[in-house]
């Protein structure tokens, strides 16, 4: 279904961190930007669509006190808003927001970081773009943070913390899907696989939490009001995000799934693991009786190569790109 | 990220360098001139004085108190003042050398771990056979019974998700070192570009499923249809769980001894193995966290008592790998040789035999590259690499 295309190289090796790979389509310069997180450093390349032209730049974490170890960067995404694209930034420090080509740094958010180390680890991880101007990202106590973003200029403000997560979190899925029939905006997820699944607005409104069973959602996606949540074990499930029932579940991975995407024109579900496999599923949702199907279509394995990062390049899934602990290179595939 | 990794990649480094240790140790003489200095007793005694200066109350206490992770430079001086507390003198090369492998066997550990949380049963693995190196000192027993009863204490309430972020930390620690050890290569465990071999095969971890079944159910919560996919590997039943108790059968062999097995002398030479392609945290500019670090290892030293002569006279100089056999081939920048310093001034602790120590590790490397092997006195070079680790 797909073949290797050739690969894009990284000016440093990527880390182990879920969801470690986040892709920005800009149709109009036919470019694609890539970044993958190396420790404290965020590596982004642009890509010309016609494979000629690479452009790197890397972005660091923003320090406390010099004196202080240096922040360790947990995740970098892009998050599409109708008049903007910020690149988002969340590392042990805060959070740091970018213009999309990562030129100028636009907000900058502490976090509460104790004096001395405390047991508790302090960082944020977690970011989604939700309807019109909002960019939510979680944090380690739980919390998740929503910050209104003006459609130009710096002005960004802190506009709710919402406490429903009491262990950390782990990722954060918008509705992906385009249409705005859906009553449920966002899906926040934790490390004890907690699902919540907020309605936005000025005040965020709890629709519902779907229980995990202390096992880590390291991945969650929205798409069509159906949740697609990787976890720990390997197991992928599909729930409705608003009634939580359980649609399917698959043993999908042999180890920790550490990314999933959609590509939400077809419905194309991406999964990535520890466990060198890379799997494209085919979700197809029946509205008249409301269930959903899901149909295995492919796997590539990646040698010798924990995955840590994986997205479609396009809405409609025809590429898709990886990255691997350790690994300077994303390498794509294209459909055959 | 995570605050509670230390003392897990003090354990574990720790218990990899003592494998060493005792495995060359036992090695026998090439030489017919040279007596055997290391009788069972010196080996015995070394490895008990090590284990003692690493389980030591205090500086166990100072690991398990929440902190990032150090420098590879700290950790590798850490390991050596460790290996110093006895009467056995490493130097640099070989030093270097064992850093190199110690390193990348926890690497292979931490990568391979079936389960985030599994990375305490290695661990375990490491403090059983810690514990078996010195049953013949109760004390010594007593020290590494009361440390693991610590270890049970902070990490086994720890979720799966906690677990994970102490991997994922580890393994930024461990990030881009692809040192090949030819024990690794010759068992396929490691490709000759240095990556590790990740199999898809063999059990799934506890309480994983084997992939390969999807599931559908009605809105009512009834599994209404089943199928399956192809999985593209070929995978068994999950493991068993291992035991988190003081002893116990820890079910997975990463964290064993894989020196154990006696090597044949088969007369060669060390060959060489590549040194590590980029040197993580090692720059050109003095670290400013370095003068940090030091301080730190100075307050964790003040409770490690040295043993005997520090300085030389009467210490056995132990040469563990051929010095000048390691090939250079890559000559990568950023190589420990020739790494300017900046000037650390040391602060003065309780314990000055430590600050002392430190003192001159500090001043050893600043010289490094530069010293010349030093002619032994009592101590020649006892031992000749029989093969490469």
């Amino acid at each position: 279904m797909y073949h290797k295309e050739k690969s894009i190289q990284l000016k440093s090796s990527a880390s182990a961190l879920y969801n470690n790979l986040s892709v920005l389509r800009i149709g109009p310069r036919s470019l694609t930007h890539f970044t993958v997180v190396h420790a404290n450093v965020v590596n982004m390349v642009s890509a010309s669509w016609d494979g000629l032209n690479y452009s790197h730049r890397q972005l660091q974490s923003k320090e406390g006190n010099v004196a202080t170890s240096s922040s360790l960067i947990l995740q970098a995404a892009w998050c599409v808003l109708p008049a903007r694209e910020l690149l988002v930034l969340t590392s042990q420090k805060g959070i740091q927001m970018y213009e999309s080509d990562g030129s100028i740094m636009v907000y900058w958010h502490a976090l509460d970081s104790p004096e001395t180390p405390t047991a508790q680890a302090v960082f944020a991880r977690g970011i989604a773009a939700v309807q019109e101007k909002f960019v939510c990202v979680g944090v380690s106590s739980g919390s998740l943070l929503v910050f209104d973003v003006p459609s130009k200029g710096s002005n960004i403000t802190l506009s709710e913390m919402l406490e429903e997560h009491k262990e950390p979190l782990t990722d954060l899925g918008s509705e992906c899907s385009g249409s705005q029939e859906f009553i449920a905006d966002l899906v926040s997820a934790d490390d004890s696989g907690l699902l919540c699944v907020w309605k936005s607005g000025d005040d965020f409104q709890l629709l519902n939490k779907i229980p995990g069973f202390e096992v880590t959602c390291s991945s969650v996606k929205l798409w069509k009001g159906i949740v697609a949540a990787g976890y720990g074990t390997g197991q992928i499930r599909l729930y409705e995000a608003i009634t939580g029932i359980l649609h399917a579940e698959i043993n999908a991975h042999a180890r920790w799934i550490y990314s999933l995407d959609i590509a939400p024109f077809t419905g194309l579900l991406l999964s990535a693991a520890e466990d060198s496999l890379v799997r494209v599923w085919h979700l197809t949702l029946t509205p008249e009786t409301n269930s959903v199907e899901i149909e295995h279509m492919y796997n590539e394995c990646v040698t010798d190569t924990q995955i840590c990062g994986a997205k479609f390049c396009d809405g409609d899934g025809y590429a898709f790109a990886v990255t691997g602990y350790d690994l300077s290179e994303i390498i794509r595939y294209t459909q055959a | 990220m995570s605050t509670r990794t230390l003392p897990l990649l003090v354990a574990n480094l720790g218990g990899e360098m003592l494998y060493i240790l005792d495995q060359r140790l036992r090695a026998p003489d090439l030489s017919d001139n040279r007596t055997a200095l290391w009788s069972e007793e010196d080996r015995k005694t070394v490895l008990t004085v090590i284990i003692s200066a690493m389980f030591s109350k205090g500086f166990m206490e100072e690991l398990l108190k929440p902190q990032g992770l150090y420098s590879h430079r700290a950790m590798r001086t850490l390991l050596t003042r460790l290996a110093h507390a006895s009467i056995m003198r490493l130097n640099a090369a070989s030093m270097d050398r064992l850093y190199e492998l110690v390193v990348m066997a926890f690497k292979y550990q931490v990568l391979l771990c079936p389960r985030p949380r599994d990375l305490l049963l290695i661990t375990f693995n490491h403090t059983d056979a810690i514990r078996n190196f010195v049953k013949h000192s109760p004390a010594t027993v007593n020290q590494v019974d009361e440390v693991q009863r610590r270890l049970i204490e902070t990490y086994t309430r720890l979720s799966e998700g906690e677990f994970q972020l102490i991997r994922q930390t580890l393994l930024t620690f461990l990030q881009d070192m692809h040192v090949r050890v030819s024990l690794f290569l010759k068992d396929k465990l490691q490709n000759p570009s240095g990556r590790f071999v990740l199999v898809t095969t063999g059990p799934v971890p506890h309480a994983s499923d084997v992939p390969g079944l999807i599931r559908i159910f009605n809105r009512k919560g009834r599994e209404v249809k089943r199928r399956e996919f192809p999985a593209g590997g070929s995978y068994t039943s999950p493991m068993r769980e291992g035991s988190f108790e003081m002893f116990g059968d820890r079910a997975t062999r990463l964290g064993t001894n894989m020196y154990s097995v006696t090597p044949v002398a088969d007369g060669k030479t060390s060959g060489a193995s590549m040194n590590p392609s980029q040197h993580p945290k090692g720059t050109a500019e003095p670290n400013p966290m370095a003068k940090e670090e030091l301080n730190l290892l100075a307050r964790l030293m003040g409770g490690v008592e040295g043993q005997g002569n520090l300085s030389g006279d009467g210490a056995f100089q132990v040469n563990l790998f051929i010095a000048g056999q390691e090939e250079d081939g890559t000559g990568a920048p950023g190589e420990v040789e020739g790494e300017p310093f900046g000037v650390i001034n040391i602060q003065a602790t309780t314990d000055q035999l430590a600050s002392t120590e430190l003192a001159r590790i500090a001043g050893e490397f600043a010289e490094d590259g530069e010293r010349p092997d030093e002619p032994s006195s009592k101590g020649e070079d006892l031992l000749a690499m029989m093969d490469d680790l």
